[in-house]
């Protein structure tokens, strides 16, 4: 009898594979390509940038984007770029923070809400909702009024403004996995709550966490640099890009180029960390195929 | 056989799903045919193509993976893949009507039942509205459904009455052929005598032919004239009813019924077909059953072997096997062990 | 059903309850003293305690937030303004229709261009048009929505002097706001209707229904889009909400006179009540909108209908 040829085994969900197949979405990957430029950006910002963010120098104030300063330069004759630049850290600093305090108590909230269900549940959501009745961009301008202005209080603005969409999320999971058997086996065997929750369920929520907060450091970005750009948050001459844009705004007739590459920076990060998002997505979650 | 004579006459069809990992050849030169007023069970398990083959007569198998590959398939004499996309929306649901397996997902959830139906009437019969309000609460009746229930939605029925409606609108134009695909594999044993009564009953009432996907072998002994057995996307055996209970004779009827128990019997194991199904992507060189089959010869893994007719109206695809209830034969095709 | 309505706006109540306490925490919160901010940097010792004995400063915060509410109960009041001693409601009431209007026309925007062009491009999945009408999703949505207003100010309205760039009351006026604030949710809407699509059009009652020899065009106009409507009307309402609180920083950019902008300048001229009572009267409105999606989701889809009967 002739042996059949073996059934192929489809590949197992290892990180080999996701990279594998990440690499194939063309846009995701140019979102990582970006994000790892901004980093990159951003930890050698004082070496790259060819002039120091706060260096003013008013005999070359509103000066076109030239050989010498490939942005132009501001009011206050700064280099553009290197604002820009430097920028770039403020920004990533930001959403990494602000959504790092949303995952953390977003997800401690959501954890213990869905694990321990019944009133605490009731309480922590009712809550929840409240902070989302209130619409985040909302609730962060608040929050940001009330704790004054300063780059350290815009994060935890945007990031309290943030925390009950997490909590929603790893409730969730939590609830779904809470009714499967491995929580009840480790139970058996006299894990503690804690540690079942540290251990096993934690883990298993990692897929939608990333999703969420690859999209979430997107629009922490934005959000920071709306606050930016109306006045609350950053302190001059601290170069975020909101208030870089909000800035040159009284000048955009003449000089639109102040306005020009700021929200140009605003926009391709996002637009790469919305992409990166969405592929991971794509990938992470496999019954959502497109 | 005469072409004329034959309701469908399907010739060496084949359909492929083209997929990333790999071509799926789920129906592979098949050949099938019916006449006016038979019922045919199409036998197979699950992932044999008989669904596909469904869909291909339909003209609805999915174009992005699926691709008709080649073949004929004549209705009332006229080939089918040849039809334009408005030719064969007339024949959907007006000549020829599809059942499908799942009750609970195959009802528009935000349509009423008796406009469902009304589509239906509406799609190929040049009538009113009204008119076909009133025949849809005509075929509710004739299913056994109260008229009362005309204007609720689908969530508000049970399983079995689902389907009841699905048949209502399947058989609402009087199709000359019904093709049920497992329509009561997804409801509970009592809920399926139902049915099948049911639609007994109307297919005689409004003598439409019937071509019934099933896996249950009692299905067929109950409903069928004739049976085909389909695997790996052919048809290899096809016989009438009693004659494939009676005398099978292709190695894998032969194991389907070896494996049904015998309630008279004492067995401490179920006896089963050793091996798998093959992998559609990757099928086996030759006849696709030789891999699991007990008396593959030499050239089975190398020739695919054709349909012999091994008495009159009962044809295999397989001539090892083909003279097994011959009565003056010589010895038998060796057996490999 | 009307009991279901009924209960479901008393549930409002609550969380009403617990939004004007956050408010009036973070007001409380807020560094500054509001009797030095009303009456200047001039006024006497006298007349800033004066002032604070009036205004129940002095007392106990939950005494404080108490006031507050009844007097919100009661008489609509929620305060005054600190720069021009009127009342707060009055403010937020005479600025709201501005911000109505431009939500209302994003909304419709959105909606009539976002629906048609998800469907389409869930039908023509992978083709050219879906992948570019992706992109430009993308897009829309990584936009920070003062660089597009500024951005749009700059082509339209300085350097082709189509638009005007301020003032709110011809139709001219209300172009650019409305191009500016409704990428957003058009983007949110266009991929909603989308996957939702997508996801109906794998059903098995559209297989039923193409089975019945039904034209594609009805399948998928009637049949899919009859059962993908559903979120999608979901998600109307909670861009709706973004609308509001997104219009604070398209109002401010083109000096539309309505809440958003209100709110901006009492930040910057630090008129706390008012920054309190915007963000209470979004949130109110906001939760209400929600309810009213709610209850469509309920009327369009008979299953949850039955629910509540």
């Amino acid at each position: 009898m002739s042996a059949q040829a073996p059934v192929k085994m489809k590949s197992e969900a290892g990180l080999l594979d996701i990279w594998n197949r990440l690499r194939k979405n063309h846009l995701a990957l140019f979102g990582l390509v970006i994000v790892v430029l901004l980093v990159f950006f951003a930890i050698t910002a004082d070496f790259i940038a060819p002039y120091r963010y706060d260096q003013q120098n008013l005999m070359k104030a509103f000066e076109s984007p030239s050989k010498e300063h490939f942005f132009g330069t501001d009011e206050f004759g700064r280099d553009i770029f290197s604002r820009i630049i430097h920028g770039s850290r403020i920004s990533l600093q930001v959403g990494m923070i602000a959504v790092g305090i949303a995952v953390v108590f977003g997800g401690l909230l959501g954890s213990v809400a869905g694990y321990y269900g019944g009133r605490i549940d009731n309480l922590i959501m009712r809550a929840m909702d409240i902070l989302l009745s209130i619409p985040s961009i909302l609730l962060a301008i608040a929050i940001a009024a009330s704790l004054g202005p300063g780059l350290y209080n815009m994060m935890v603005a945007v990031g309290i403004s943030s925390t009950p969409q997490y909590a929603r999320i790893i409730r969730g999971s939590v609830l779904s996995l809470r009714g499967q058997e491995f929580v009840e086996a480790a139970k058996a065997v006299g894990s503690s709550d804690t540690r079942i929750i540290l251990k096993h369920i934690i883990p298993n929520c990692l897929a939608p966490i990333i999703v969420q907060s690859t999209l979430g450091v997107a629009s922490a970005i934005l959000t920071a640099a709306g606050l930016s750009f109306i006045g609350l948050g950053i302190q001059p001459p601290t170069p975020e890009w909101g208030a870089m844009l909000s800035g040159g705004r009284e000048y955009i007739r003449d000089y639109a180029y102040m306005t020009i590459f700021p929200g140009l920076a605003i926009m391709i990060t996002i637009l790469a960390l919305n992409f990166l998002g969405d592929g991971l997505r794509d990938v992470l979650d496999p019954k959502l195929k497109r | 056989m005469e072409n004329k004579k034959l309701l469908l006459d399907i010739q060496d069809l084949t359909i492929h799903y083209i997929t990333e990992s790999g071509n799926v050849h789920a129906v592979e030169n098949l050949n099938l045919t019916l006449e006016h007023g038979e019922n045919l069970g199409f036998v197979g398990e699950t992932g044999a193509g008989k669904t596909t083959t469904a869909l291909g007569i339909m003209g609805l198998v999915p174009n992005p993976p699926g691709k008709v590959m080649g073949g004929k398939i004549l209705f009332e004499g006229e080939d089918l893949l040849k039809k334009s996309e408005r030719q064969m929306r007339d024949i959907r649901g007006g000549k020829i009507a599809m059942i499908f397996q799942d009750p609970m997902t195959s009802l528009n959830p935000v349509m009423t039942v008796d406009k469902q139906i009304a589509e239906m009437v509406l799609l190929h019969n040049d009538v009113t509205e009204q008119q076909a309000l009133e025949r849809a609460q005509e075929m509710l009746e004739l299913v056994g459904i109260k008229r009362e229930r005309a204007k609720d939605f689908p969530h508000q029925f049970s399983g079995g009455m689902k389907q009841r409606v699905v048949i209502a609108i399947a058989l609402a134009c009087n199709p000359t052929l019904l093709i049920a695909d497992e329509p009561t594999t997804a409801l509970d044993v009592t809920i399926q005598a139902q049915v099948l009564e049911l639609m007994h009953d109307l297919r005689r009432k409004i003598n439409t032919s019937l071509v019934m996907i099933t896996h249950d072998l009692g299905i067929v002994a109950e409903m069928c004239d004739k049976v085909a057995i389909m695997y790996a996307g052919k048809v290899v055996e096809y016989a009438p009813t009693e004659a494939l209970f009676n005398r099978p004779t292709h190695p894998y009827t032969e194991g389907l019924f070896n494996s049904i128990p015998d309630l008279e019997k004492d067995e401490e194991e179920l006896k089963v077909i050793t091996g798998l199904m093959p992998d559609p992507t990757n099928l086996p060189s030759g006849c696709a059953f030789h891999p699991r089959c007990p008396y593959a010869a030499d050239s089975c893994s190398s020739e695919v072997p054709a349909m012999l007719e091994i008495a009159p109206g009962h044809f295999a695809a397989c001539p090892v096997r083909a003279g097994r209830w011959a009565k003056t034969e010589a010895a038998p095709a060796e057996v490999k062990s | 059903m009307i009991k279901y309505i009924f209960k479901r706006i008393l549930s409002l109540i609550p969380v009403m309850l617990g939004v004007a306490f956050i408010v009036f925490t973070l007001l409380y919160l807020t560094p500054g003293d509001p009797a030095r901010i009303v009456l200047g940097d001039q006024a006497t010792e006298e007349a800033l305690h004066e002032f604070r004995e009036k205004e129940g400063l002095n007392d106990p915060f939950l005494v404080q937030f108490g006031n507050y509410v009844w007097k919100a109960v009661t008489r609509g009041d929620i305060g005054r303004s600190y720069m021009t001693r009127r009342s707060v409601a009055n403010e937020i009431m005479s600025a709201f229709p501005s911000t109505l209007k431009l939500a209302l026309s994003c909304v419709i925007a959105a909606i009539i261009l976002g629906v048609p062009i998800g469907i389409l491009s869930a039908i023509r999945q992978n083709s050219l048009f879906d992948n570019v009408t992706r992109f430009l999703a993308m897009v829309g949505l990584s936009m920070p929505v003062f660089w597009q207003g500024v951005l749009l100010i700059l082509l339209f309205s300085v350097k082709l002097r189509w638009f005007p760039s301020s003032g709110f009351d011809t139709w001219a006026t209300l172009v650019l706001p409305t191009l500016t604030l409704a990428c957003n949710p058009l983007a949110v809407i266009t991929r909603m209707t989308r996957s939702s699509m997508l996801e109906v059009v794998r059903q098995d009652y559209i297989r039923t229904a193409r089975a019945k020899g039904q034209s594609e065009r009805i399948v998928i106009w009637r049949h899919a889009l009859g059962n993908a409507l559903i979120p999608i009307v979901t998600v109307i309402g909670l861009q709706f909400g973004t609308l509001l609180a997104g219009a604070v920083l398209t109002e401010s950019i083109f000096s539309i006179p309505g809440v958003g902008r209100l709110m901006v300048d009492a930040i910057k001229m630090r008129d706390y009540p008012v920054v309190q009572g915007g963000v209470l009267f979004i949130a109110i409105t906001f939760s209400f909108v929600n309810l009213m999606v709610d209850l469509l989701y309920a009327w369009v889809d008979p299953r949850i209908r039955a629910q509540y009967k």
